[in-house]
């Protein structure tokens, strides 16, 4: 290829003045254009346009969510900030967990990515976290997923079903990162918007921590990884189609595409120069590509780069500057190299067979300027592009319909007057494709590659050992209700943190750290912001109660198909330090002739609930109450327990309720429970009903072996966590070997729920495996 | 003794490899794939993984490796060699075992604890196991259909040379429920499943007795670790 591009300098920039561009097209507002020319006392040329307007999009300068995401860094006390290396800001958020170790993880959204192109979009949002990881200086340890999909019987689904699934089998089983858990969810909101997040997680040692910035003047500025190519350059187009003569090749924007073997070499290589110590900073290229890494690198290090463009290796040759700027081609990261350490890196670089070249240096005066040959076609503050993008108050309006929705409460839903309708209730929740087992689709994903795998789905939480030495470990639980984030988005963000905080503390891990991911509608849209708002407000009000830190996140907004948006969806991910993976403790019980217990307080609260849902198809009233000091306590009393050898097994209560768990826990490992009702109904004042299928928050079911009863009961009721005694594990079921729960062969084994109904571990398998493969297998 | 691990580029299961030499009392050497020294390494493991991405037939790039010309060489000389998983493909490749491994027939990939019987236990992998013996170990792959011709299928029952088959479930279509091969002569073997991930207690698959204490597979590396101090 040997197109002539004629490139827009800044010599003929300020020659030009008033040239048209094409800003509104690249997503720019008018007085953000203006903004641009103020800064730069001249029209931008057509390569800093596209780098200002990729960098002030909403994805990358958060110019919507900003004011909102600040207080995650202001409602901290000293307490929050002291196993905090790193917050909010850089590329992930960096805990101290003991013993010189350090773990950071993240999660983030490639929602849109992934309703057009499902495969690719959901195994570059796998890639682009896990670089997220890589470029904090750890080696990424585990991976899980949030999926929301549209309902399972409208005819699109499907293929983003298989799509996402199959994409994230595929990019992470090829990295080999294990994949310790997530969410699936069905709701039609979801229809045109799923949500695909994905979340990672890395360990490091303390001394080799990494930042993103580039300060040393004189270091070398070098790309390497995969090429650039023409992916991901979407709105880039209408600059090409004016660089370009009418014979020039055509200017479709691509899909970004995932190789995941080219980012597993990727880790290896910047595992190894990490060791070498000859990576002064690093950050990875995600979303607006070199655009982002120049000048975030500059801007973090308050100094400056002058880089020539010609120099980036290219799968492309006919790609002009802009395009190159803008490519979101994957699996490729900037490290600024000192020159004394150049031949160590090449050195390294080269075993890999990995690609570099060397685009440039730091320099000492904050500006960034990138050539194209000869030609200057960028002369930039780099702050202005990196950090000092717009920032938006946006209209906030209390939406018209709330109070109606909440008035809708759950409470004239006629409910079951007798036990076999009772019995037929708790068959099709737990067999609805929400509460259904997930083995369909986390079979397709490899959890025990590294081999420190302690637990993983079905338990509540992901858990892996970061020592060998000694066992240190961590666990990590996501949560997310967008029911009842459409009822109460301030709620709505409490009860996915406090469920994700209860999951983390059911393993008998301490939780720590939150990262989060922020699901929303259109910013635009008052109604949205206002749920918005609510939401960041309830879950920094959360943390601050339960004295953990937000360390990052991220936000998707523009989630609806015309004016409706998909339902609040926080998605809250809650890390947990353990001193020691071996006493982690399972979701279900394994031992006969333990004893069952309910921790915590069974309220009739069912508005928003599964059973509303699921049985009478209803979203409306309030969602269940949150005390979060009372979740501290029982994280306390559970952390406790489990130190003093005391707990089988712990499930969290939460959609589905105790029938819920129930089923899950006979399942867990093929042991039967006979379980009473006629407690949690007296000291709760609740029917059937609420007893089974309430989602009363702060309840754990533990199972607990004869010997420690009196121990047990004693250590609860001295922390004031109410405990109720509801049954016995009894009956053992022939599991086919390693699915779990997959496949109960025999039938002495049964969850009986007295007064209600009795079940064959194998009948209940069979409701709660069956569905995901009926569907979709 | 030095049981040599070999990575490729792409390689993920070469750090369990090392821990499972390791736990049952061996010294890993890890051994590069373009480096033909194997170091005097008493036998070698081809771990799991995708050795170049795989994006062609898995393991034939693994197969024209500068460390596979030693490898086939040794082997040749006697040299154990084990292939799991992806090591398994890169040996097929190779033609140190015969046969193919294609796209699972469910058409995705599989992760699950799988039983196998132990069908040959005259190989320096297998002997400490008892002959029909069943073990747990764990299965992740997405191209483990194990194909060969009619004749040779029939040359692999008729010699005894089929070490592995699934038991109760054929999680990907394999013919005669082959899960793993051993040669004639017995040095060299090759399986889908993994035994490096059930070798230490806590975090390998679930038994009835605990969770995830499943340690079959550790007798594959004690196995060879016996025949060689016997050897």
């Amino acid at each position: 290829m040997s197109n002539v591009i004629a490139v827009d300098t800044t010599k003929n920039a300020k020659a030009t003045p008033e040239k048209a561009q094409p800003w509104k097209e690249l997503g720019l507002k008018e007085d953000e254009y203006a903004r641009i020319r103020e800064i730069l006392g001249r029209r931008p040329t057509s390569a800093e346009l596209a780098m200002y307007s990729v960098m002030w999009s909403e994805h990358c300068s958060y110019k919507s969510s900003k004011i909102y995401l600040r207080q995650f860094g202001e409602k901290v006390t000293d307490e929050m900030r002291e196993h905090l290396m790193v917050g909010m800001g850089e590329n992930a958020g960096v805990v101290d967990i003991g013993e010189g170790w350090a773990v950071t993880f993240k999660v983030e959204s490639h929602n849109h990515p992934s309703y057009i192109e499902p495969f690719q979009g959901a195994a570059t949002g796998v890639g682009g976290i896990v670089r997220d990881i890589l470029t904090m200086g750890a080696r990424p340890i585990a991976v899980m997923d949030q999926l929301r999909f549209g309902d399972v019987s409208h005819p699109d689904t499907a293929r983003v079903v298989h799509g996402v699934v199959s994409g994230i089998s595929f990019y992470g089983n090829c990295l080999g990162l294990p994949n310790i858990g997530g969410e699936t969810v069905f709701d039609k909101v979801y229809q045109g918007n799923p949500l695909v997040n994905a979340l990672s997680v890395g360990a490091l040692r303390h001394e080799d921590l990494k930042l993103a910035k580039a300060s040393n003047p004189g270091d070398q500025v070098i790309l390497f990884g995969a090429r650039t190519g023409a992916d991901g350059i979407g709105g880039v187009s209408v600059l090409a189609s004016e660089t370009f003569d009418a014979d020039g090749p055509s200017r479709r924007p691509a899909v970004q595409v995932g190789d995941p073997f080219a980012e597993k070499v990727l880790i290896e290589c910047c595992l190894e120069l990490y060791a070498a110590g000859v990576v002064a900073g690093i950050q990875d290229l995600g979303g607006a590509g070199l655009s982002c890494a120049t000048s975030e690198l500059a801007s973090n290090g308050q100094a400056g780069m002058r880089v020539q463009l010609r120099n980036v290796l290219l799968r492309d040759e006919s790609l002009t500057p802009e395009e190159i700027l803008m490519s979101e081609s994957q699996e490729r990261m900037m490290a600024i190299v000192p020159k004394r350490d150049l031949a160590a890196f090449k050195k390294i670089v080269e075993k890999w067979e990995v690609e570099y070249s060397v685009l440039g240096e730091v320099i000492r005066e904050p500006r960034l300027y990138i050539n194209w040959g000869d030609e200057e076609i960028v002369n930039v503050p780099p702050r202005t592009v990196a950090h000092d993008g717009p920032v938006y108050e946006r209209p906030v309006a209390y939406p018209a319909w709330i109070d109606a929705l909440n008035a809708d409460s759950s409470s004239r839903l006629a409910r079951a007057t007798d036990a076999a309708a009772l019995a037929e209730q708790i068959v099709e929740v737990v067999s609805s494709p929400n509460q259904a087992s997930k083995n369909w689709i986390t079979n397709q994903y490899d959890h025990y590659v590294g081999g420190n795998t302690a637990l993983a789905m079905p338990d509540d939480g992901g858990m892996v050992r970061v020592s060998e030495e000694t066992g240190l470990g961590i666990a990590i639980a996501t949560d997310a209700n967008g029911r009842y984030g459409q009822l109460d988005p301030y709620a709505g963000a409490q009860l996915a943190l406090a469920e994700a905080y209860r999951n983390v503390a059911v393993t008998g891990a301490t939780p720590m750290a939150v990262t989060n991911c922020l699901n929303f509608g259109s910013p635009e849209n008052p109604e949205v912001m206002w749920q918005f708002k609510q939401a960041t407000a309830g879950l920094a009000d959360g943390c601050l109660a339960l004295g953990i830190p937000v360390t990052g996140g991220n936000v998707s907004f523009y989630n609806q198909t015309g004016d409706v948006a998909i339902h609040p969806t926080p998605v809250v991910g809650v890390l947990g330090v353990i001193d020691d993976v071996a006493r982690r403790i399972p979701a279900g019980w394994q031992d006969e002739g333990h004893n069952l217990y309910l921790l915590g307080t069974t309220r009739d609260e069912l508005d928003g609930s599964v059973w509303a849902g699921v049985i009478h198809d209803h979203l409306g009233g309030k969602p269940p109450v949150v005390d979060l000091a009372f979740e501290a306590k029982l994280a306390a009393a559970l952390n406790a327990a489990s130190e003093q050898g005391l707990l089988a097994s712990a499930h969290d209560l939460s959609e589905g309720g105790l029938a819920q768990a129930l089923v899950e826990g006979v399942l867990r490992f093929g042991v039967g429970a006979r379980v009473w009702l006629d407690e949690i109904k007296q000291v709760g004042n609740v029917d059937d009903t609420a007893a089974l299928f309430s989602e009363s928050t702060g309840r754990v079911l533990v199972s607990v072996g004869r010997e420690d009863d009196v121990k047990f009961v004693g250590l609860c009721e001295a922390r004031g966590i109410p405990v109720l005694r509801i049954g016995v594990t009894d009956g053992r079921a022939v599991l086919a070997a390693g699915s779990g729960a997959a496949s109960a062969t025999d039938s002495d084994a049964r969850l009986e729920i007295q007064g209600v109904a009795s079940w064959s571990l194998a009948e209940l398998a069979g409701v709660h495996e069956g569905t995901l493969p009926e569907l979709f297998g | 003794m030095r049981i040599g691990v070999v990575t490729f580029p792409g390689t993920l299961d070469d750090r369990d490899a090392q821990r499972a030499v390791r736990l049952a009392g061996g010294e890993p050497v890890a051994l590069w794939h373009a480096d033909t020294n194997l170091h005097t390494v008493d036998a070698v493991v081809l771990p799991g993984g995708f050795s170049f991405g795989d994006y062609l037939r898995c393991g034939a790039i693994a197969a024209q490796a500068p460390v596979m010309e030693s490898i086939i060489k040794a082997a040749a000389g006697g040299l154990p060699v084990l292939g799991i998983c992806n090591g398994f493909q890169v040996l097929v490749e190779s033609h140190l075992l015969p046969g193919g491994l294609i796209r699972n027939d469910v058409q995705t990939f599989v992760c699950r604890d799988q039983k196998l019987v132990v069908e040959n236990v005259d190989t320096p992998w297998t002997n400490e196991f008892t002959l029909g013996q069943e073990i747990t170990i764990p299965l992740k792959n997405g191209e483990g259909g194990y194909i060969a011709d009619a004749e040779t299928l029939k040359r692999l029952e008729g010699e005894g040379l089929v070490a592995f088959r699934y038991k109760d479930f054929n999680p990907n279509g394999s013919m005669n429920d082959i899960a793993g091969l051993r040669n004639e002569r017995g040095n060299v073997v090759g399986l889908m499943p993994h035994p490096e991930h059930a070798v230490e207690a806590g975090f390998g698959p679930d038994t009835s007795v605990a969770m995830r204490s499943g340690v079959d597979g550790l007798k594959f590396f004690t196995s060879v670790l016996k025949s060689l101090v016997e050897a």
